[in-house]
C-alpha cells in the first residue's frame, strides 16, 4: 500500500478519504459474531459504496483487517464485480440502459451521442467531474425505451438530439447553485 | 386435516380479520400499481394525488391498494377503480391531471372515464361484462360468445349493453378436467355458471340480465385464485387469454401485505405440506406434477429435490432461490418478487420441509432495490406470523431465509458461481459434477430454484400435481412467464401454457408489430438463446421444440425484432455482453468469445471477409463444447443461430458491405443532396456533434469524419433532402 494510507487514495491521489462510518464497524462487529462472516464481504462491500459513492482503496485495507479476510480476497471480489466502483462518481452518473429492447430502440445511439458530447467512454467520469457515464443492464421500463437515469431519475423515449439539452441544463443548473 | 392445518387457519382467521373490515365498509377501492416499472413511468406521483383528493373529500370509505406490476407495461401506470357492486374498470396511463379527471367523476360521481380506459374496449357504462371461457377446456364445438349473442336477440336485449369476452382458462381447480360443461362469469357480482346446453344458457339469460335474479342451481365456485383474477382482469384481452399460476396474485394482491397474500390461498399449501403425511410426500408430489427448472434449464425440480436427499445423511442442507436475473431483456423475476414474493418465499419454506434444510438464501441482483425491499418485508411479516423461523405452525420444521445481495456480474446466474458469491468470494463457476445437490453451499447439498419455478411450488401443493401436469405439452408442464419487449405493441409480462405458439404469444396477446412493420424474428432466451426465424412461429414453446431451431427456453426474455433490424447487430450486442460478461476462469470462453467478438466487429464495420462466416462457426462450436460452464456453452448461440436462420444478412454486410436495415453505424453515410436541401438550417441545429455546415438558405454539407450517424439529420428534414445510403 502506500505512503498515505488512510488519508490518500492511491487510485485518484489527491482525494481524503473518511474514516469507516461507524454503523458499518458495528456491521462488522456483527457478522464476526455470527458464522462465517467472510461470505459477508460482498454485503459489506455494498455499504461502503453506498456511504462513499465507491470503494476506496484505504478503506478496502480496513474492511480486510476488520473482517480478517486477506486484502488480495477483498481487492478480488471489488474488482470482479461490475457494480462495485473503484473510482469516485462525478456530480451526476448517466446510466444509459443497454437492455435489449431500448437496445433495438436505438440505445447505442443515445451512449454514443453523449460519449461524444462529453469525451468519455463507459465508466469514466468527465475532467471537470460533473458527469459519469454508465451502462446498465435492463431496468425494467421496456415499454419507455430507450431510457437513461441520471442520478436516479428516469429519462424515457430519449432520443440523441436531446443529449445536449439534458446536459447542458444540468450543468448551467448545478453552476448556478 | 391435523393439528398444523388447524393452527394455521387460525393464524389466517386472526391475521385476515382487520383487512376484512376494513374493506366490508369500502365505498370504493382504488387500486394503484407500485414496482419499479409502474413507479418509473409516475405511479407514486399517481398515488399521492389520490391520497391528497381522498383527504379532502373527506372521505373515509375511499381506500387505497398498492398492487405489484400486473405486467401491462406499456400502458403504465395502470389504476383500477372498485367501486362495490360495480364492474371494476382499469385505467391506463395515468397522471396527476388524469387522477382529478378519474377522481371526481367515476369515484365520487359514479361516471365512467371513457377515454382514459386501459385498452380503450370500453367506450361505455355496460350493464353487464360477460366472460366466457375459452373452448380449450370444452369438450363441445359450440362457440358460446355466438350462440349468446343470439340469446341476446332474442331476449330482445341491446347488445352494445353488453360487452363479451373470451377467457383462455377458467377454474383451476381439479374440476377443470371435466370438459363436459362451459363456464361464464358475469359481472357486477362475479357470479360463475356452468352449463352443458343452449336451453341454460337461455335461462341464464333470462333469469340472471333480464331479471336479476341469480340461478342459485347452476352456479358455481371458481378457485379463489381464478376468482380473484378474473374479477379484476377478466374484461381485459391482454389478460384473460393468459394463464396465470406463477402471476396469479401480481397485480391483485398488495405485496407488502401479509393478510392479503393468506386471503388468497396464501400458506395453504405450506400448511398442507406440513400437516401432510410426510416430507417425502412433497416430494413426490413435485416429481409427479412435471415441473421442470423455469430458468432456463429445465431439469425437473423433483428430480433435483430427490437428489439432495439421495446417498447422503448430512444434517446441514440449504435451499437457494436464484433472483440473478442478468438477462438483458428480461424482467419476469424482479416483476414477481415486487408483485408476490410471499409465493417465493412459501414456496422455498415448502422446499426445505421437503429437503430438510433449515437455512435458505435468496441471492438476488443489488440492481433491484424495490425487489429487496420487498422481500425483506416479506420475510419479516412471515416471520412475525411464524411462518418462517423456529417450529412452523408447530410442526417442528424451522427455517430462516437470508437475503444475499449480487453485485452486477451476469455469470452468478450459473449455480456454481452463485455459490461462489454467497461464500464471499468472486463468482467465477467450478467444474460439475459434483452437483450442488451433492456438494454445494459449504460443501453441503443445495437446492437452487429460480423464482418462478419457487412460485410454482404452492400452486401444485394446492390444486394437486394432476392439475399442474394437465396443462402443457407431454414433456413441458405448467406455464411459462415470458417478458415479452422489443418490437411489439403490448410490451409486458405475459403466462401462457407451455406449448402455446409464439404466433399467439405475439400476435394474440402481444397485439403484433407496431408501425405497419413486418415480424422478422423472435429472441427467446436472451445471450443464452437464439434467434427463430418467422417461418418457425408456429411452433410450440416448450424446452425442446425451441432448442431443436437452435434457441433455447431460457429464464423468459422474448425479443420480437422487425425488419428494420439488423440481426447481425443484434447477435453482436449479445455476444458484447456475454464477452464482457465471461468471468475469465477459462480460455474457450474467455478467449473464444473475444475472437468471435472480433470478428463481428469486422463485419459490421465493412471489413469482412466471406471465410469469416466459417471461422465464426468453427469458433462458436468449439467453445460450446469446450467452456467450463453454461455461459460459455451458450454464449455462441446467438451467432449460430443467425448464421443458420439468416445467413443471407450476413454476406449482404460482407460481400455488399451493405447493412439492409441500415442499423450497422459504420456502414450507413448519411448524404444531403443539394437539390433538394433549402438550407432551412434545421438539421445543422439539431446535429448533436454539430458537423453539418452551410448556411441559411444554401445547401448544407455532412462532415463524414465527424458525424456519429445518429440519423437525427434525416428524422428531422421535413424535405427529405436527407438521404440515407
Amino acid at each position: 500500500m502506500g505512503k498515505n494510507e488512510n488519508s490518500t487514495c492511491s487510485h485518484c491521489d489527491m482525494q481524503e478519504v473518511a474514516p469507516l462510518p461507524s454503523e458499518i464497524i458495528e456491521f462488522i462487529e456483527d457478522c464476526l459474531k455470527g458464522e462465517r462472516p467472510e461470505s459477508q464481504l460482498i454485503a459489506v462491500l455494498h455499504k461502503v459504496q453506498l456511504h462513499y459513492g465507491y470503494l476506496p482503496r484505504p478503506i478496502l485495507d480496513d474492511v480486510a483487517q476488520r473482517l480478517q479476510v486477506p486484502t488480495s480476497v477483498v481487492s478480488g471480489v471489488a474488482s470482479f464485480y461490475h457494480f462495485f466502483r473503484l473510482t469516485p462518481k462525478g456530480k451526476y452518473t448517466i446510466s444509459v440502459c443497454m437492455g435489449t429492447a431500448c437496445f433495438v430502440k436505438g440505445a447505442d445511439k443515445i451512449l454514443e451521442a453523449i460519449e461524444s458530447q462529453l469525451g468519455i467512454e463507459i465508466g469514466e467520469t468527465t475532467g471537470d467531474g460533473f458527469f459519469t457515464l454508465e451502462q446498465s443492464r435492463c431496468l425494467g421500463v421496456c415499454a419507455l425505451a430507450p431510457v437513461m437515469t441520471i442520478n436516479g431519475k428516469v429519462y424515457s423515449r430519449v432520443t440523441p438530439t436531446q443529449i445536449p439539452e439534458i446536459l447542458n441544463k444540468l450543468r448551467e443548473e448545478s453552476i448556478a447553485e | 386435516m391435523g393439528n398444523i392445518y388447524d393452527q394455521f387457519l387460525h393464524l389466517r382467521d386472526q391475521q385476515i380479520q382487520e383487512i376484512t373490515e376494513q374493506n366490508k365498509g369500502a365505498h370504493c377501492v382504488i387500486h394503484i400499481g407500485s414496482a419499479t416499472c409502474e413507479n418509473a413511468a409516475g405511479a407514486e406521483r399517481v398515488r399521492k394525488e389520490f391520497e391528497k383528493l381522498i383527504r379532502a373529500s373527506g372521505r373515509d370509505d375511499i381506500l387505497i391498494k398498492q398492487t405489484g406490476c400486473t405486467g401491462r407495461c406499456a400502458r403504465e401506470p395502470i389504476v383500477g377503480v372498485f367501486v362495490s357492486g360495480q364492474i371494476p374498470f382499469k385505467y391506463e396511463k395515468v397522471d396527476v391531471e388524469k387522477v382529478q379527471q378519474i377522481f371526481h367523476d367515476h369515484v365520487l360521481g359514479g361516471e365512467l372515464v371513457p377515454s382514459l380506459i386501459l385498452d380503450k374496449k370500453t367506450s361505455m357504462i355496460y350493464s353487464h361484462v360477460v366472460v366466457f371461457c375459452g373452448n380449450n377446456f370444452v369438450a363441445s364445438d359450440t362457440n358460446w360468445p355466438e350462440v349468446f349473442e343470439e340469446i341476446l336477440a332474442e331476449c330482445e336485449i341491446p347488445s352494445n349493453s353488453i360487452k363479451v369476452y373470451e377467457a383462455d382458462h377458467m377454474g383451476f381447480s381439479p374440476e377443470v378436467s371435466d370438459c363436459k360443461t362451459a363456464r361464464m362469469m358475469i359481472m357486477p357480482g362475479n357470479i360463475t355458471y356452468a352449463f352443458t346446453y343452449r336451453d341454460e344458457l337461455k335461462k341464464i339469460v333470462q333469469s340472471h340480465i333480464l331479471g336479476g335474479q341469480t340461478l342459485s342451481d347452476m352456479q358455481i365456485e371458481l378457485d379463489p385464485m381464478t376468482k380473484s383474477y378474473l374479477s379484476v382482469y377478466g374484461d381485459v384481452s391482454f389478460f384473460n387469454k393468459q394463464t396465470r399460476l406463477t402471476l396469479r396474485h401480481s397485480g391483485i394482491i398488495d405485496p407488502e401485505d401479509l393478510a392479503d397474500y393468506l386471503l388468497h390461498q396464501g400458506y395453504e399449501s405450506l400448511a398442507k405440506a406440513l400437516d401432510g403425511p410426510s416430507a417425502q410426500d412433497v416430494i413426490d408430489q413435485v416429481l409427479a406434477s412435471g415441473l421442470r427448472g423455469r430458468g432456463g434449464g429445465g431439469y425437473p425440480t423433483g428430480q433435483k429435490w430427490k437428489n439432495a436427499i439421495t446417498g447422503n445423511d448430512d444434517p446441514i442442507r440449504y435451499v437457494i432461490c436464484n433472483a440473478d436475473e442478468g438477462d438483458p431483456g428480461a424482467f419476469m423475476d424482479r416483476s414477481a418478487l415486487e408483485g408476490d414474493p410471499f409465493s417465493v418465499i412459501e414456496g422455498m419454506t415448502i422446499g426445505s420441509y421437503a429437503i430438510g434444510a433449515t437455512k435458505g438464501f435468496i441471492y438476488i441482483r443489488a440492481e433491484y432495490p424495490l425487489a429487496i425491499e420487498r422481500c425483506r418485508i416479506a420475510i419479516e411479516k412471515a416471520k412475525e406470523a411464524g411462518l418462517l423461523g423456529e417450529n412452523i405452525l408447530g410442526s417442528g420444521h424451522s427455517f430462516d431465509i437470508e437475503i444475499r445481495l449480487g453485485a452486477g456480474a451476469f455469470v452468478c446466474g450459473e449455480e456454481t458461481a452463485l455459490l461462489k458469491s454467497i461464500e464471499g468470494e468472486r463468482g467465477q463457476p467450478i467444474l460439475r459434477p459434483p452437483y450442488p445437490t451433492a456438494s454445494g453451499l459449504w460443501g453441503h447439498p443445495t437446492v437452487i430454484n429460480n423464482v418462478e419455478t419457487w412460485a410454482n411450488i404452492p400452486v401444485i401443493l394446492l390444486y394437486g400435481p394432476e392439475f399442474f401436469s394437465c396443462i402443457g405439452t407431454e414433456a413441458s408442464k405448467g406455464t411459462k412467464v415470458f417478458a415479452l419487449a422489443g418490437k411489439v405493441r403490448n410490451t409486458g409480462l405475459v403466462e401462457v401454457p407451455m406449448g402455446t405458439t409464439l404466433r399467439d404469444i405475439v400476435y394474440d396477446i402481444g397485439g403484433g408489430i407496431p408501425g405497419g412493420h413486418a415480424l422478422k424474428a423472435v429472441q427467446t432466451g436472451g445471450p443464452s438463446g437464439g434467434f427463430i426465424h418467422e417461418k418457425d412461429l408456429d411452433l410450440p414453446v416448450d424446452y425442446e421444440s425451441l432448442s431443436a431451431i437452435g434457441s433455447i427456453m431460457g429464464s423468459g426474455g422474448m425479443i420480437v425484432l422487425d425488419e428494420t433490424d439488423c440481426m447481425v447487430s443484434t447477435a453482436q450486442f449479445f455476444l458484447e455482453f456475454t464477452q464482457s460478461e465471461s468471468c475469465g476462469k477459462c480460455v474457450p470462453c474467455r478467449e473464444g468469445t473475444l475472437r468471435m467478438l472480433e470478428i463481428l466487429k469486422r463485419i459490421t464495420s465493412g471489413n469482412g471477409v466471406p471465410e469469416d462466416l466459417d471461422k465464426l462457426e468453427r469458433l462458436g462450436n468449439l467453445i460450446k463444447k469446450t467452456s467450463l460452464c453454461g455461459l460459455g456453452q451458450s454464449a455462441p448461440n446467438p451467432i449460430l443461430s443467425v448464421l443458420k436462420n439468416f445467413r443471407e444478412e450476413f454476406l449482404v454486410h460482407i460481400e455488399e458491405k451493405r447493412c439492409p436495415s441500415h442499423r450497422c453505424t459504420q456502414l450507413i453515410r448519411y448524404r444531403i443532396d443539394p437539390d433538394k436541401c433549402t438550407g432551412c438550417t434545421l438539421c445543422a441545429r439539431r446535429c448533436p456533434v454539430t458537423c453539418i455546415s452551410g448556411s441559411p438558405r444554401n445547401p448544407h454539407l455532412i462532415d463524414q469524419d465527424k458525424c456519429v450517424r445518429c440519423g437525427e439529420c434525416f428524422n428531422v428534414c421535413k424535405f427529405d433532402a436527407v438521404t440515407k445510403i
